[in-house]
Formats: C-alpha cells, structure tokens, sequence
C-alpha cells in the first residue's frame, strides 16, 4: 500500500527525518510511535502531499506523491494533528464540503454524508456549529471528514491527544471499527495506544526508524529470558542471597517502592519457579506472591531510545 | 470542477455568517448612499439656479455631474473595504490550521484559488447591487443615461476584482489577518495613485505610470465607453496576481 524510499526531509539544516525506508502493507492498522519532534508528523505529511521531501520517493498504490499527488489525495483520509476544522460551518455543511471537494457528488454524497456520520456518532449534532462542539466530538468530525469519501487508507496524526480518559477510549474503538478493511497509519507518542490498537509497531527516534515489528515481539526481543516478580516475607539479605544463589538466576533486584518485593531476572527455563518456591518455602519465609513480569512496551521504548543515545555519544567521541 | 464549486460554497457561507460581510456592507451602502445623495442635492440645486442662468443650463449634464462622480466614490469605497473581504481568505486557513486539509483533498491549487476568487467577486457584485436603488431612484427623476451607468457598473466590477487579485494574494503572503489587509490596502493606495508622479517623471516613463494607475483605467468606462485596452488591463492586473498567489503556494514545496 504505502512504499517509502530513502526517504529524507530538511527544515533548513536541521534533518527531521534522515533515510527512511518502509513498507506498509494493505489491511493493517500500523503506528508510528516516537516521542514528539521523532519525525512522526513529517512522515504522515510528506505522504498526505503537504509537503515535498528533500530527497527519497513515496508511493501510495503504486502512485507516486510527487507527481500524481491528486491522484494520491483520492486514496487518502487524513486527519492533521491540530484536527483543524471549519468552525463557522455546521457539521453537515462541513462534511458537505469536504465530499464535494473530495469528487462524491449528488446523491451519493447524500448518502455518504449520512453512513460518516452515523459511523462517528454525530447523529444528535450534525445541524451544530462546530464551534460548539466538544473536543471529543471535534475528533469525531475530524474522522468523520477524512472517511466522507471512503478512502482506502486511513492516516491520522495523533488521534487522541488532547482527550479525556473516557474519550480516548472511544476514539480509539472508532478507529478500530472504522479501520476494517482500510490500511490505518496513525501517529502517537502514547504507548498503550500502539499495543492496544496496532498490529504494526514503527518506533522512529530522530528522525530514523529505530525497530518496526508486532507489539508483542517488540516486547519479547528486548526481554531476554524470563522476569519473575516475588514478593517474599523474610529477612532481606539472606532472601536476595539464596535468590541470587539459584542456579540460572542472573540477576536479583529489590522493587524500590515495596519492601519485601523482588524482581528476578533469569534464564529462560520455566523450571526455575518452582525451584525459587521451593527455596522459599523451605528456608521457612512466607510466599506472599509470584507472578511473571512482561517487559511493557514502555520499557521496550526506553530501552531503544537510551540504546540509541548511549550509541550517539559513541559517535560523537 | 467539483473543488471550485465546492470551495466557492464554502466560502459563501463562511462569509454570510461572518460579521465583517454585513459590517463591511453596511457601511459600502451607507457612505455610498450619502456621496449618491449630496452628489444628487447639488445637482438639482444647480438645476434651480440655472433656470435664470441659461449658460450654465448648457453645461449641466446628468452624466457628467452625477453618475461619474458616484463611480469614483463607488472605487473608493471599494479600496478601503475590500482588502477587509480578501484578508481573511488565506491567512485565517493558515491561523486555524485549516490549510493542511484543503492541501490535502484531492484539488488543486488553482481550483481552491478560483473558488475563493469567484465567491469573493460574488460579494463585491451583490455589494454593487446594493447600489442599483440609487439608480432607479434616479430614472424616475431624470432621464437616465443607462448605458453610461452600465459601462460604469462593468468597470468599478473590473477594478474591484483587481483589489480583490492583489488582496487574495497579500492574503496568502501571512497567516495574519490585519497583516494581509494592511499589505492590500497600501498595494492598492500606490497602485491608485501611480499616475500621480506622471509630472515629474519623464515623457516616458510618466506614460508608463499613468497605464499602470488602476483609477485611470476607471475614466473611460465611467463616460460609457469600454476601451477593450482598460478591460485588458484589468484583465491582466487580476491574471498576474492570481498567478503570483499560485506561485506562492506552491512555493511551499521548496521552502525549507
């Protein structure tokens, strides 16, 4: 669907994004997470036409956004971060607008005017100025316009920021509804949104893709073996000596926040546990609770970024 | 075609609720309405005394006394409002964030330039015929030359457009309203009063000057003639600034 070549943009001397090269495939709900100036909205900009890059190539359907960009702009719903919106319209006269710019004419605009706006929940508001409506319900004709003439590649640029809890949640089922068959590529800073909502993660970080894969595998790769989390009723340091003592245990850390509380790092073998219990067990001290601990994406996060700066600095001496 | 249609509504109605359309439009007919008035009053106070004066009764003209100062003053009022209609076209998409979508629907630049281009010629039409009243009043007053009042209409229509041109274009330049209107106006002011230096500069350079004074190109069609080389110029004043406003936006794609 989406092919992206070596892709570099300039603002001035400064390089937002440097050499980037992707593929999207069609049918995907794909997120592109970074903190914010990673070079998020310059990718979903450079895509949507806005902007031209410095250097590199991007096709959309084969199409290529320099040269066929109307062509492009047809196959695209995009919805800019500030969701800017005609205030001094009314929900139907906007959404009226944006369908007749976009080629859906007559009755069919009629009629796609009418499922965008069920779709999106608008039902009680579209005779309101949309100066009027909530933020939530903003995002709301935010989707609902770049969905009027049904495109089959969805962008949005940080669909949720700025919502209350309640709303996101919201906004973020639209989006997995309205996504269905269409290709999704949404940009956000939040990380549950990414393993919530997307089957693609992309992890950009000054301007370079820093890793692309499944939520889950990003989680995985960076975990190496197993993470166990103890919290044991005994004296400390004769726990954290027996722990550390176990055969394939790597690394033992008390949690900072709960005394009493132990994050064991190990190897991969499930065995291990039972062998932690039994210890436990029979020195006498009381188990008050074991669990597994993934590695949130978070962390998987941190982890890339500080990896990338701790590589920078290198560079630099 | 469908985005100039679709850009032309919009925009219609954006300016029908906003409140510089109906502030802008009552003043037009209200200063226009009293220069049409004392214009008129002094008129037919000549027209009294020159009933014991019959020299003056010779050069008394409907014309020349009445219809082709009121399209003068019509030009003038249009110079100080209209940069107040075209300021908002551009600039208020770039403040509100709104050009990013119109950037990316599926349409050109031109179409989206023309869209707002006809729907503000629009209003400055339904402006003028805020005016047609005056006229009538007139005709059942007076013999009315109405060819003279047409070609004058056609031209003050021109000339308009023009101011209308350069203020999408100062527009486009800022995402600045007051910015966009200020620039416009003294465009139009230098443009107006261009002919002015004809004295001082040489034969021919003063020849230049006067074709390019904007008011200048107004006399002929007040006096009921259409000079096809002033409906060229205007012709060409509108092209040039509306190709310059493209070439500005697409300025974006290279700018860093």
């Amino acid at each position: 669907m989406i092919h992206i070549q070596e892709l570099t943009k300039y603002y001035g001397l400064k390089a937002a994004i440097r050499d980037i090269s992707l593929d999207i495939e069609r049918g995907k709900i794909v997120g592109l997470l970074g903190p914010n100036g990673a070079g998020k909205t310059t990718i979903l900009r450079i895509l949507t036409c806005y902007m031209q890059p410095t250097a590199g190539r991007v096709t959309v359907d084969g199409l290529d956004c320099r040269t066929q960009s109307l062509e492009v702009r047809k196959r695209i719903g995009f919805l800019p971060e500030s969701v800017p919106l005609y205030t001094d319209l009314s929900v139907q006269a906007f959404l009226g607008f944006a369908g007749t710019i976009k080629g859906v004419g007559g009755g069919v605009l009629r009629r796609e005017t009418d499922r965008v706006i069920e779709a999106c929940g608008l039902r009680d508001h579209r005779k309101r100025l949309i100066k009027h409506l909530s933020k939530g319900l903003k995002q709301r004709v935010g989707l609902a316009q770049a969905l009027i003439h049904d495109p089959p590649l969805l962008i949005l640029d940080e669909p949720t920021t700025g919502l209350d809890p309640a709303q996101i949640i919201e906004v973020r089922n639209l989006i997995r509804e309205l996504g269905g068959e269409r290709t999704v590529l949404l940009s956000t800073h939040i990380l549950p949104e990414v393993s919530q909502l997307c089957e693609r993660v992309i992890i950009l970080h000054n301007g370079r893709v820093r890793k692309e894969d499944t939520p889950a595998n990003l989680a995985r790769d960076i975990q190496h073996g197993l993470r166990t989390i103890l919290s044991v009723d005994g004296p400390e340091d004769q726990v954290r000596r027996a722990l550390a003592g176990l055969e394939g245990v790597t690394e033992v850390q008390p949690v900072e926040e709960t005394p009493g509380e132990w994050v064991v790092q190990s190897g991969g073998d499930a065995a291990l546990r039972t062998r932690m219990a039994r210890l436990i067990v029979e020195s006498g001290w009381g188990l008050r609770e074991m669990r597994s601990s993934e590695l949130s994406l978070e962390e998987v996060f941190l982890h890339l970024v500080t990896e990338e700066s701790a590589g920078e600095g290198g560079d630099a001496s | 075609m469908n985005g100039i249609a679709g850009v032309f509504r919009k925009e219609m109605i954006i300016t029908f609720t906003s409140p510089i359309f109906y502030a802008a439009c009552f003043i037009f007919l209200l200063v226009s309405g009293y220069f049409f008035y004392s214009n008129t009053a002094y008129f037919s106070l000549l027209s009294f005394q020159a009933a014991q004066n019959p020299f003056l009764a010779q050069s008394l003209n409907l014309a020349d006394m009445v219809i082709k100062p009121f399209f003068g003053d019509l030009a003038v009022i249009l110079l100080l409002m209209l940069p107040l209609l075209t300021m908002r076209l551009y600039a208020e998409e770039k403040k509100a964030g709104t050009i990013e979508l119109l950037f990316t629907y599926p349409v050109s630049d031109a179409s989206v330039l023309a869209g707002k281009f006809f729907a503000t010629v629009v209003v400055l039409l339904l402006m003028l015929a805020g005016t047609l009243p005056f006229m009538i009043i007139l005709e059942s007053m007076a013999d009315l030359p109405w060819g003279i009042v047409a070609s004058g209409y056609l031209g003050v229509t021109l000339m308009g457009s023009g101011f209308i041109a350069l203020g999408v274009f100062t527009s486009s330049l800022t995402e600045n309203q007051i910015v966009a209107a200020v620039i416009s106006f003294g465009a139009i002011l230098l443009f107006w009063a261009l002919g002015w230096a004809k004295a001082l500069a040489g034969p021919g350079l003063g020849a230049v000057l006067e074709h390019l004074s904007i008011i200048g190109h107004l006399d002929t069609f007040t006096q009921g003639l259409i000079d096809t080389r002033d409906v060229v110029f205007y012709g060409l004043f509108i092209l040039f600034w509306l190709f310059l406003t493209l070439r500005f936006l697409n300025s974006r794609f290279w700018r860093g």
